[in-house]
């Protein structure tokens, strides 16, 4: 009985002959709105606001070649209404293209129920950053339920299959996992040349995955110190020699699979 | 519950399990369990997230045992799992997973590169893989069968040897499910005791306290087996990955993981 | 090759070795020496025999560490293993983990003759497995008390070599070695004991001879 909306929302960027990468489809419908700008897609509108009830659906199709990056103009705000509401996003990145998805973040907000579902298929040389952050309420709010999936398959295998149930505080302010943090988020980088060593530090943890690609997740008490701590995440995952360590050789990586 | 069950399920079953604390001594470390209940509290988020994820992939590899244990004896399914091998490649594989919707026709790498992508700590791969390599080597010697021999070569994670050692042992997903469930729990209970000096008597009190939690989580995990295993659970637990990997680099520690 | 122990003194079953190392337990008291015997072995045998190390510590990689530091090994000829807070249960209920370092050193280096097993260093009741180790030395000394090997304990009378170690310090701790030695010979059953001390004999020759017999004794069981 969903009486929200169920807006379909599509952008498609292809190369052309000489490797411009072009918008060959560009679908807002209804509020959910995307507008493209020199540097990014923006996503405007009902993406910034799911109510209860809402079903939003976002299809991102990267052609081989081609580079797409996404952006939102403002928080997205999730607030309760008749049920769930639903932001799915399904991409798919063709052989050498590059997806950068980094929109900004979600705040859980009281009552809400959302479910956020993001599925990624990548051709075996593609090349994806993908970023999510979660705020529990809005100031001095407890959060309503937030469940987040992430699955990314790279040439049809599992490369990372990712949840965050945020359903019963007792699990999810335990310590094993966000211990009481306000906010939550991650990175996954998908390239050629990443760090294969793993690095923590306070609320931050590098993580190589068994796979070509590294998961940076981090937690913090506010919105600016997890967007720091993420930021920093990227730098030490793109930077391919850790200074205390050698620079891993192809043998060593065999040697010590994921 | 049978008997050869039960010895699955023993932490005397000799099998590694003492020298990792399933994430207790590193919560330990950085401050977080101090005392019986931040123990019961941290045994609770872990159970329903990674424990989940880990008993579900258990059920799944039980299935798909049983199913192996099955086509062991000459007959047309057996050609077709035969077939499905044969043609294994990366993208392929995933396609027959997904085509026989019941997570079998995939094979074992298959099905252990889902726990690969469940698993985004390194540390905890590689505590995973080296439980999972002792459980095979005991559950081979106390039930030998073709099916567990074939899992040697990939060396699997720790949750598709159990579950397969489960079937072996004649349980089904529920029964694997269960034994995940309880390793979980009780692996890191027995961790927290020697560590902090807790007193036993008051956290099997507190342990039977979670029994009812220990049941839901194996019944929803074992809810999964027969699913097409990309559906099954990912729940994470982000400060228990942050934790395994600065255990992984501490220089003071009694416990691998 | 086979000295005096080779005569049907050890009562143990032959040792299992065909196509693989022999596996060397040595075990004992925290404190009693086991790890400066471990390194004086390596130095001592290892121009002669393909040997790796597996040390148990406790707390720390300590063990293996001062064998690295030491420099009597290759780095990859020594693994250390965690015992999650029970030095015995690895050695003893559930050598698992253990295993896997043997297998590792082995697949490491195919043609391994020895892999010496050090302990974390435990109580007296601890024996390693003979799933574990092929042979086991138990290392006492003798600031422990002279009491000791008359109190027994299941390390004291049944590991395949005893070894009274830090004998030079038995005047400063009124240690009687006669009477550790003749109370060890009572529960031992005619097994060995060697008396040592790496400050007169930092090469452990006696030690040493023992363990290369050991050694000749399982490669001609297996042939």
């Amino acid at each position: 009985m969903t009486r929200g909306y169920a807006p379909r929302a599509a952008v498609t960027a292809e190369a052309d002959a000489s490797g411009r990468t072009r918008l060959t489809r560009l679908r807002s419908d209804g509020p959910l709105a995307v507008r493209a700008t020199p540097d990014a897609v923006y996503l405007v509108g009902a993406a910034a606001s799911p109510l209860g009830g809402d079903d939003l659906k976002l299809d991102l199709t990267v052609g081989p070649g081609a580079v797409l990056a996404i952006r939102s103009s403002a928080t997205t705000l999730a607030l309760p209404g008749a049920g769930e509401s639903h932001m799915t996003v399904h991409a798919s990145v063709g052989a050498a293209g590059r997806l950068d998805y980094a929109p900004e973040p979600t705040v859980a907000a009281r009552g809400c129920r959302h479910r956020a579902t993001a599925v990624v298929d990548l051709a075996a040389d593609a090349t994806l950053r993908w970023r999510e952050e979660l705020i529990l309420g809005r100031h001095g709010e407890a959060p309503g339920r937030h469940m987040s999936r992430f699955d990314v398959t790279c040439n049809g295998r599992p490369l990372l299959r990712h949840e965050l149930i945020l359903d019963d505080p007792a699990v999810y302010n335990s310590a094993a996992v966000l211990a009481g943090a306000r906010t939550v988020g991650s990175i996954l980088l998908v390239d050629s040349n990443l760090r294969r060593e793993p690095h923590t530090e306070d609320g931050l943890a590098v993580l190589p995955l068994a796979e070509p690609a590294v998961l940076i997740t981090a937690t913090a008490p506010d919105s600016t110190l997890l967007r720091r701590r993420l930021h920093t995440g990227e730098t030490i995952a793109r930077t391919q020699t850790p200074p205390d360590t050698p620079a891993p050789t192809l043998a060593t990586i065999a040697a010590h699979p994921g | 519950m049978d008997a050869s069950l039960l010895l699955l399920a023993d932490a005397r079953l000799p099998a590694g399990a003492h020298a990792h604390s399933g994430g207790v001594e590193p919560a330990v470390t950085a401050g977080a369990i101090t005392d019986v209940p931040t123990l019961l509290a941290f045994l609770h988020g872990r159970l329903t997230t990674s424990g989940l994820v880990t008993a579900a992939l258990a059920a799944a590899a039980n299935t798909h045992a049983t199913h192996e244990l099955g086509t062991r004896t000459p007959d047309a399914t057996a050609s077709n799992t035969i077939a499905a091998h044969t043609h294994s490649g990366c993208g392929r594989r995933a396609a027959a997973n997904v085509a026989a919707g019941a997570g079998v026709g995939g094979g074992w790498e298959v099905l252990d590169g889902e726990a690969d992508a469940r698993t985004p700590s390194p540390a905890q791969r590689r505590a995973s893989r080296a439980q999972g390599r002792s459980l095979l080597r005991a559950v081979r010697a106390a039930w030998p069968s073709p099916v567990l021999d074939a899992l040697v070569p990939l060396g699997p994670h720790h949750p598709v040897v159990l579950g397969a050692a489960t079937a072996v042992a004649g349980g089904g997903p529920r029964e694997a499910a269960s034994v995940a469930v309880f390793g979980t729990v009780s692996g890191g209970a027995s961790a927290a005791v020697r560590l902090l000096g807790l007193d036993p008597l008051a956290v099997h009190a507190a342990l039977a306290g979670l029994a009812d939690v220990m049941d839901a989580v194996a019944a929803e995990a074992a809810g999964y087996a027969g699913r097409p295993w990309a559906e099954l659970p990912a729940a994470s637990a982000p400060v228990l990955d942050l934790d395994a990997e600065r255990h992984a680099r501490a220089n003071l520690r009694l416990f691998e993981s | 090759m086979g000295g005096h122990f080779g005569h049907g003194h050890d009562v143990h079953d032959a040792a299992p070795v065909r196509g693989r190392a022999l596996r060397l337990g040595i075990g004992g008291p925290v404190g009693s020496g086991k790890t400066a015997l471990t390194a004086a072995l390596c130095r001592a045998l290892r121009d002669e025999l393909d040997l790796a190390v597996v040390t148990n510590d406790i707390y720390t990689t300590e063990d293996a560490d001062f064998l690295r530091r030491e420099a009597v090994l290759s780095d990859d000829r020594i693994t250390a293993v965690r015992t999650g807070a029970c030095p015995h249960t690895a050695i003893r209920d559930d050598i698992s983990a253990n295993l896997d370092a043997v297998d590792a050193l082995e697949a490491r280096h195919p043609g391994l003759e020895l892999v010496i097993i050090e302990s974390g260093g435990d109580n007296l009741t601890a024996l390693f497995s003979r799933g574990l180790a092929d042979r086991q030395i138990f290392v006492l000394d003798v600031a422990g008390g002279d009491d000791v090997p008359r109190k027994g304990g299941l390390g004291v009378a049944a590991a395949d070599l005893l070894v009274i170690n830090k004998t030079d310090l038995a005047p400063f701790v009124g240690s009687d070695l006669d009477l550790m030695a003749s109370d060890a010979a009572r529960v031992r059953d005619g097994r060995p004991v060697v008396l040592n001390s790496l400050r007169t004999d930092p090469a452990a020759t006696e030690i040493a001879h023992w363990v290369r017999a050991a050694v000749g004794a399982a490669h001609a069981a297996a042939s």
